[in-house]
Parts: C-alpha cells; sequence; structure tokens
C-alpha cells in the first residue's frame, strides 16, 4: 500500500482542496477527469511508460556510496534522478501530463519555474509532442539559472519574466496562473510540483511515484530490507513525494528537508495561496513571505498538501538546513563520489551530513532529485576564492 | 432577507436604472478613504474596498501595482478596516480580498471585523462554490453578504448554484482573464450578463474588463450593472486624488443614466 487518494473534493486530511477563480474549476474538473480515465487506460500508461524508458532514461540507478558513507559512518544510497534525460525529476511529472493535454486536445503548455529544471523538461516535452510552450521565470531566477533560460529557448519556448513581489517561484506561479486563467480553452497548465487546486497535487505525485517503487526495489535489493531511512529535500514536494511513495508502508523513517529561508513546514502555520491549504510562510496578516534561498527550485513559501498532512500525522518529518550547510554538501559529495548535485538535493545531504551523528550505522537512500550542471555557474561565483585560488602546479 | 447590497442595488434597478459599483484600493495612498466617499457622491451604488493580497491571481497588473504600493506604505487589513469604520460614506460597502486573508484572521473573527467596521458585504475571488463552505458559514452568521463570481466557462447548471449561494448580487466575470482595462469590451460581458439573468432574481452585475463609461453601458444592457476596478485603481495610482477619481466615476454615472 503506498500513499492514499485524496477524498473527491482533493483533501490530504485537512489540506489541499481547490482554492481557485472560478474561471479555472470547469478546467481543473475537466483535468481531473481525463486523468482518471487516462491512467485507467493501458494504452495511455503503455505509451507514458516507454517514453519514460526510451526517451527519459528510467529506471534511472541507485548508487552506494562507499567513499561518503565510510566519512559520514552510515550506509548511503543514491537515488540518481540526476541521470535522467533533461537532468532531474521533473521530466517523469511532464511527460505524463503533457500527453494527458495532448489527449485532451489541447495545443499549448503553461508552466513556472524556479531553478528552469521544470521549465526545460516542460519545454522538452512540448517539442517532442509538437505543442506550443511558455514558460513563466521570475527575474531573479533568470539570472541566477541563465543557462536553463537559454535551453528553454533552444528547445522552442517561450520564456517570460516574472516581475512581480519576490521576482522569483511564487511570482512565476502567480504569472502562470493569470495565463492560464485567460487561455484555458487551449491551454493546458503542466504545474512543476505536488501543489496548486485538486487535481494536482495527487496527479503529480502519481507521475512521480515511478520513481519511489523503483528505489524501494533498488534499494531492498542492495540492503536487503527496506532502508531506515529515506531523505529528500522539499520545494513544493514532488520528488519527496515520489520516492516517500515507495516508502511509506516500510518500516522506515521519512525526512523531508527545506531550505531554512523557506520552511513552510517548519514554521507550521497554515494558509491558503495557490490552490490549496498547506502550511505556508506568512505574517500575522496572511501576506505571503518572501522565501530565502540559495537554490532557486526550493526558493517558495509554500509546500503540497500532502507534506503538510504527512508532517501532521507523524508519518514524515521536516527538517531545515542554512545556505552555508547546503555549499558543504555540494562540495562534499562533488570530492567524495565525483557527483556534482544540483543546490536542491544537497539540501537533503546537508542535513545527513550534520546529523550524521543520529544516523551513524543506519542505512540511508536520498533523492538526488537532480543534477549540478545548471549550477556550477553561480557556485563558481560564490567559491571563488576558496576553489579556484588553489596551489599552482609547480 | 435581503441585505444592504442588494437592497441598494435593487433600488436603482428598480427605479430603472444601472448599478454603478466603483472598486477602490484600501491603503493606497493617504486620502483613499476620501476618495470612497467622493466615489459614493459621485453615484456609485454600493463601494468595493480592496484589501490587498501578496499574492493576487485574479488581478492585472493595475491593481497588483496598487496592491504593492499600499502593501509597501504599511496597509494592514485591521488598519484598513479601522479607517472604514466611521467613513460613513452612505453607501453599502463591499470588501473584497482573498481568502487567505480571512482564514488567518479566522472566520468568524474576520467576519465580525466587518461587521464592525460597518461593511456589508465580501467577494473572495480564489474561493470557488465548493469551497466556500466553512466562510460563508461564518459570514451569514455575522450578516455579511457573500457576493460569488459567476465565470463564463462554467455550465448553466453550475451558474445556477452559484447564483443560488450568492447574496447581494452574482458578480458574472466578463471575460477570461485577469482584471485590467481593455481597448475594447470583451463579447463575454453580454454572454455572462444574459446568461445570469435568465438563472437569477439577484441583481447582475459585470466586471473583469469594464474600463470606461461607454464599455459600461454596453456591459450593462444585457444585466443590471456594472464593477469597475482597473479604472478607478489606476486614477488613484495617477494621482488623481478623490476629486478626480469623483470625476471619472461621475462620467461612468452619466453615461450609464443616460443610456
Ligand atoms: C533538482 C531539483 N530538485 C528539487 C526541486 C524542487 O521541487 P520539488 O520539491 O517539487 O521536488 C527542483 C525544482 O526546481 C529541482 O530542480
Amino acid at each position: 500500500m503506498g500513499l492514499r487518494d485524496p477524498t473527491p473534493e482533493g483533501r490530504f486530511g485537512d489540506f489541499g482542496g481547490r482554492y481557485i477563480p472560478e474561471t479555472l474549476v470547469p478546467a481543473c474538473e475537466e483535468l481531473e477527469e481525463a486523468f482518471r480515465e487516462a491512467w485507467a487506460d493501458q494504452g495511455f500508461r503503455q505509451r507514458l511508460d516507454g517514453l519514460l524508458a526510451d526517451y527519459a532514461g528510467r529506471p534511472s540507478p541507485m548508487t552506494e556510496c562507499e567513499n561518503l558513507s565510510t566519512e559520514l559512518g552510515c550506509r548511503l544510497l543514491l537515488k540518481r534522478e540526476d541521470l535522467n534525460h533533461t537532468g532531474s525529476h521533473k521530466i517523469n511529472n511532464v511527460l505524463g501530463q503533457a500527453l494527458l493535454a495532448q489527449r485532451m486536445g489541447k495545443t499549448r503548455l503553461v508552466a513556472e519555474t524556479g531553478a528552469g529544471q521544470h521549465g526545460v523538461a516542460t519545454a522538452t516535452a512540448a517539442a517532442l509532442l509538437g505543442m506550443e510552450c511558455c514558460v513563466y521565470m521570475g527575474e531573479v531566477d533568470i539570472v541566477r539559472q541563465e543557462l536553463n533560460v537559454f535551453r528553454m529557448k533552444l528547445l522552442g519556448a517561450e520564456v517570460k519574466t516574472a516581475m512581480s513581489g519576490s521576482r522569483t517561484l511564487k511570482d512565476a506561479i502567480n504569472e502562470a496562473m493569470r495565463d492560464w486563467v485567460a487561455t484555458v480553452e487551449g491551454s493546458h497548465y503542466c504545474l512543476g510540483s505536488v501543489m496548486g487546486p485538486h487535481p494536482y497535487p495527487w496527479m503529480v505525485r502519481r507521475f512521480h511515484e515511478i520513481l519511489g517503487s523503483e528505489a524501494r526495489e533498488q534499494s531492498e535489493a542492495i540492503l536487503g530490507v527496506a532502508p531506515d531511512v529515506v531523505t529528500a529535500c522539499v520545494g513544493g514536494g514532488s520528488n519527496a513525494i515520489g520516492i516517500f511513495s515507495g516508502f511509506v508502508d516500510a518500516d522506515t523513517e521519512l525526512v523531508g528537508v527545506e531550505p531554512a529561508g523557506g520552511a513552510a513546514v517548519g514554521r507550521g502555520i497554515p494558509g491558503v495561496v495557490h490552490g490549496s491549504q498547506s502550511y505556508l510562510m506568512q505574517d500575522e496578516f496572511g501576506q505571503v513571505l518572501e522565501a530565502e534561498s540559495i537554490s532557486a527550485g526550493l526558493d517558495y513559501p509554500g509546500v503540497g498538501p500532502e507534506h503538510s498532512h504527512l508532517a501532521a500525522t507523524g508519518r514524515a518529518r521536516y527538517e531545515s538546513v542554512t545556505d552555508a550547510e547546503v555549499v558543504e554538501a555540494f562540495q562534499l559529495l562533488s570530492r567524495t563520489e565525483g557527483i556534482i548535485p544540483a543546490l536542491e538535493p544537497a539540501h537533503a545531504l546537508a542535513w545527513v551530513s550534520r546529523d550524521r551523528a543520529s544516523l551513524e550505522g543506519r542505512s540511508v537512500v536520498l533523492n538526488l532529485s537532480g543534477r549540478g550542471d545548471k549550477d556550477v555557474a553561480q557556485m563558481m561565483d560564490i567559491l571563488n576564492g576558496e576553489i579556484l585560488d588553489g596551489e599552482e602546479c609547480s | 432577507m435581503a441585505g444592504a447590497v442588494e437592497i441598494a442595488l435593487r433600488g436603482r434597478c428598480d427605479a430603472g436604472g444601472k448599478a454603478l459599483v466603483p472598486y477602490v484600493t484600501g491603503g493606497l495612498g493617504d486620502d483613499w478613504t476620501d476618495t470612497v466617499r467622493a466615489v459614493a457622491d459621485a453615484g456609485a451604488d454600493a463601494v468595493e474596498i480592496g484589501i490587498p493580497f501578496s499574492d493576487p491571481v485574479m488581478d492585472g497588473p493595475t491593481i497588483q501595482a496598487a496592491n504593492d504600493r499600499a502593501l509597501a506604505s504599511g496597509a494592514t487589513p485591521m488598519s484598513i478596516l479601522d479607517q472604514v469604520d466611521g467613513l460613513d460614506a452612505g453607501v453599502p460597502l463591499v470588501v473584497m480580498t482573498y481568502y487567505n486573508i480571512a482564514f488567518r484572521a479566522g472566520l468568524e473573527r474576520f467576519a465580525a471585523a466587518l461587521v464592525d467596521a460597518g461593511v456589508s458585504g465580501c467577494i473572495l475571488p480564489d474561493l470557488p462554490l465548493e469551497e466556500t463552505g466553512p466562510w460563508v458559514a461564518a459570514a451569514d452568521e455575522a450578516g455579511i453578504e457573500t457576493i460569488l463570481l459567476a465565470a463564463p466557462t462554467a455550465s448553466d447548471e453550475r451558474l445556477s448554484r452559484v447564483c443560488a449561494r450568492s447574496r447581494g448580487f452574482v458578480y458574472g466575470v466578463g471575460l477570461l482573464g485577469v482584471t485590467g482595462v481593455r481597448a475594447e469590451l470583451a463579447t463575454g460581458a453580454s454572454v455572462i450578463a444574459t446568461r445570469l439573468k435568465q438563472l437569477t432574481d439577484l441583481p447582475v452585475l459585470v466586471g473583469v474588463g469594464v474600463g470606461t463609461p461607454g464599455q459600461a453601458v454596453e456591459a450593462s444592457a444585457a444585466g443590471d450593472g456594472v464593477v469597475v476596478g482597473s479604472a478607478v485603481v489606476q486614477g488613484m495610482l495617477d494621482g488623481a486624488g478623490p476629486t478626480g477619481v469623483g470625476d471619472l466615476v461621475a462620467q461612468f454615472r452619466a453615461a450609464m443614466d443616460a443610456a
């Protein structure tokens, strides 16, 4: 048994729901119905599985980190979503939604993106399926993820700058929703995480469950049993819910890791924004706060509703790490294992590294949700002087 | 039992006129309460007061800019309601904000705060019919009229359920899109008004995309009147002041009366 379906109203316990303008309600109802039909249709599932295997490269491997395990004192396994086509777990969801949109007769995909990984994945799927694609990205993120902006354009997508508010992921979502309110008849909103109005949190989770079931099988093959701990970074929470889904019924501790500057679960105040009720960083009057994180993909003040439910029921727990700890972890994995991680999953590693004492002798599966190519320019600026000025050859 | 908003709008319609409800961003500038009074004096039948929210997904650039400016100057829901209290505009007042503002305050507490400030109605554009339950329970109990939005994408079956749950009036969304002034009135404006008039006895007002006196005349032909938001707020942003914004609303009133 994996994670449960939400109620017909899209609730996971108290969380979730469908808080959107009336204009979008019929579109969400239509999407829910289309998804239920498609998910039950063998033809659709085969087409999706085929693309996941032959186009995206699934299953992604699981790597046991011998060097780092020795250094940390636990047994660390990585689920290698960084090796997927387009460089992160995001492709699992996007291929599902793009096929679904096409089946619904939609010709245009609208998406938001933070780090650009979801935008790149959406632009990729649009190119593959011959659809139009428009990606909203905050001005701040456009600067720090320049390479992904270029990638999206190369793939034929239009990239629109979100200039409002904090000019990061939250504002890109606002702009994408405004676009969708105006274009709902021909466009599908390809949301990039397990958030938004019902059915998105549930549908996006289902599209990512494949990584969880693979990870369960792979880790048991290596360990002989389910791991003691499964951990993943949490922005909206799609890579985390994907891997958690494979282990909820096991005697495994589930640990989500938020950035300290975007710890929605950590602060524990429920709110409503972007279509669902969930934990939300906000002030005493209900104004949403701006998150602050080194990682564009986790720079979000909210979290998917199912995570709030898992936290409230105690099935998962949520830790937070600082930017400085993340910078350390980013280098640690690069140096010890020859794997440059994206800054997002470096959060999960930062927690493992910090809490190594409590993890001593235990097995840990960490979802390495993406590769670090997109982050090397940013890290070069941050680390300049520490690494680059190294010794000269004699 | 009809509330103050419904009574005021019916009064206008029964006298053969069309209802005009302008929207003013709360907390925008030091003289925004004077603007509310000026707008009422210029012939508004009710005034919508926007409580700014950080993430207004139903709003276009004009109201977003107004929100940002009001928030940056320190406006809060409670400071705005404090100023509304004793404003004495002479017409019913309706608050428009997003659900999280009410949710965070606590629904009963927020409804009570509206009543205490002398507000009669409330519009929450990100609260669709299925999610209204807890809020309308609190609002009904407090005597606040909850005005629901009716969208062009909805079936007649859904529209009639929206109408049945709406109080004060039914807010027909005039186009597919967010708030903002457009060069021309969308054809959707008369279509939604016509559809709604067949489904409800409540006053039917069309809003979103009604930005000029001419558009207001056109949009109220099939229904009972209009909500005018971005055009009024743009005047506030441009520094027209209470007098200038009042003059603008008077032009809407005159055009609608002459039609
Ligand atoms: C590699 C990677 N991991 C994680 C995330 C965060 O998203 P989520 O929390 O939905 O997995 C992103 C988002 O851009 C990402 O690029």
